[in-house]
């Protein structure tokens, strides 16, 4: 298991993606996808990155998903791990993997989302990943 | 339209500091554009037109450009990280191409190793940039973000850490012979695996010194550049672009070099097996091994093995780079190595490089630069030089 745990930093909510923050503290993992051209896409915007159409709305994911690429940082004082994870049927985004032995991380291992704290009296949990 | 002829750089001034604990970061600026207009032969008088990045302390090119007490008839402070000085090159040629200016100076300067701040350290890169409530959070570095990179490279193409270590032996054979390197010994494959893992996969010595410096540049119009007792280093062609996340189609095998650097062979009219010299920004070993495959030096995925055995060593390889020592021995001023890529290629082009590294006949030169995270956003600019 990883050792001391990283304290992450609260996300700046702003008026775009309050939603999202606020599904998360309810435990769902909400995506946004394009009424338009019917593409999700990540980070959640209002405006469809892939049409920009300004039709978009969010929808819940069950949060399963393959790791792209991972990066141990091995000398942190709190050793962590930054990856890419192209999530089941969906967008790749940007994460962390948590909870596991960094050592046996591997690309296209199967991971399965866990939100995590972070820090600040009211902040949202961040959506980030474990294997599965 | 094209910038091709319309420019040449005429001044190229590295500032030989590497720790200026004793200096402001706008005298670095200042000092580093006194540097580069004595080696063009021009005084402050002539410029007209000045551009810098996000490293100018100030707003924009205001706060430098009033401590300069620089007249100006152009302005740009174009901002795509460190390969902006490259950019700038091509700015400046298309505003001397349009009559803006005659003699466009550019600066870069930086104290990130007197100020403590290395790649290994998330930086917040504004609280309202879109990018930033989703990322800032993961702890992303400059050093993880090229590392997801690295790895993706290592999973799909077979790229070994033994050839990726390739790139910085042969940019520290190159910097043993350059008294103002960081670091001058020359290091061995098994020095660089055997070197501490930072972000797996990339270890200690795959990644850039932390430097404090400067460097400038002086472009001007061909009329001036006739009148100066400098080698005549005209801008052949010049590129430039960038590369995100794509909306989550994330990719991490290319850079946006595949847009600009056929961009810039388009316009010089010239191909990649062309090139004499190339000066290619080295962050980490892998930016050198994608951008190199981009830029047409090889195929995609055969990168490691065209790096390897010393490929890249001035008169040993094939395709010579940073002659310098590069950023990963020589210099990274500002954390930003895009000028220091531009004045190396120009050394060399002027044939004014180190006796030991200076590449025969190197007419046909390039610089080619990645800013910010290749692992996330970045900026692409490609410059080709020609010795007239």
């Amino acid at each position: 298991m990883a050792g001391k745990e990283r304290a992450i930093p609260a996300p700046g909510v702003n008026p775009e993606t309050e939603v999202f923050w606020n599904a998360a503290k309810e435990g769902k993992f909400l995506l946004r996808s394009c009424d338009d051209c019917g593409k999700s896409h990540w980070y959640p915007r209002a405006v469809c990155p892939h049409c920009l159409s300004e039709k978009t709305s969010w929808h819940e994911h069950k949060g399963g998903g393959t790791i792209y690429s991972v990066s141990v940082m091995a000398r942190a004082p709190e050793v962590y791990a930054v990856a890419y994870v192209t999530l089941d049927g969906g967008p790749t985004m940007m994460t962390n993997i948590v909870d596991c032995d960094f050592s046996t991380l591997k690309i296209g291992q199967k991971v399965k989302l866990v939100f995590k704290p972070t820090q600040g009296e009211g902040a949202p949990p961040f959506p980030m990943f474990t294997p599965a | 339209m094209t910038i091709k002829g319309k420019a040449y750089i005429a001044g190229a001034f590295e500032h030989p500091t590497r720790l200026a604990k004793d200096k402001s970061v706008a005298q670095l600026h200042a000092e580093s554009a006194a540097g580069a207009l004595r080696d063009a032969g021009l005084t402050k008088d002539d410029v007209d037109g000045y551009f810098c990045a996000g490293d100018a302390p100030g707003l924009g090119p205001l706060g430098m450009a009033d401590y300069m007490n620089l007249k100006l008839k152009h302005l740009d402070s174009t901002d795509v990280g460190g390969c902006s000085y490259i950019s700038h090159v091509s700015h400046a040629a298309q505003a001397i191409a349009m009559g803006k200016c005659k003699v466009a100076l550019i600066t870069l300067a930086g104290r990130p190793r007197s100020e403590g701040h290395s790649g290994a350290t998330p930086r917040m890169r504004g609280a309202d940039a879109p990018d930033t409530q989703w990322e800032f959070p993961l702890g992303i570095a400059t050093v993880n973000a090229y590392a997801m990179v690295a790895a993706r490279h290592m999973y799909e193409f077979g790229t070994t850490s033994e050839q990726l270590a390739w790139v910085k032996v042969a940019a520290s054979h190159h910097a043993q012979h350059n008294p103002h390197a960081m670091l001058r010994d020359v290091v061995t494959v098994e020095q660089v695996v055997n070197s501490p893992l930072i972000a797996t996969p990339l270890h200690r010595l795959d990644c850039c010194v932390v430097s404090d410096g400067g460097g400038a540049l002086v472009v001007v119009h061909p009329d001036i550049a006739k009148t100066l007792k400098r080698p005549m280093i005209k801008v052949l062609g010049a590129g430039e672009s960038m590369k995100g996340q794509m909306g989550g189609a994330v990719d991490l095998t290319y850079s946006a070099a595949v847009r600009s650097g056929p961009m810039a062979f388009s316009e010089a009219g010239v191909k990649p097996s062309d090139i004499k010299y190339a000066s290619i920004y080295d962050s980490f070993t892998i930016t050198v091994v994608v951008q190199l495959e981009d830029l047409g030096f090889c195929e995609k995925g055969k990168g490691g093995a065209f790096v390897a055995d010393g490929n890249l060593i001035s008169g040993v390889g094939k395709l010579p780079f940073n002659t310098d020592g590069g950023g990963l021995c020589n210099n990274h001023p500002a954390n930003r190595g895009g000028i220091t890529k531009v004045i190396e290629a120009v050394r060399q082009a002027r044939g004014e490089a180190h006796p030991a590294v200076q590449v025969k006949n190197a007419d046909l030169v390039l610089a080619h630069g990645t800013g910010g995270l290749l692992g996330s956003r970045h900026g692409g600019a490609t410059l080709i030089l020609e010795r007239e």
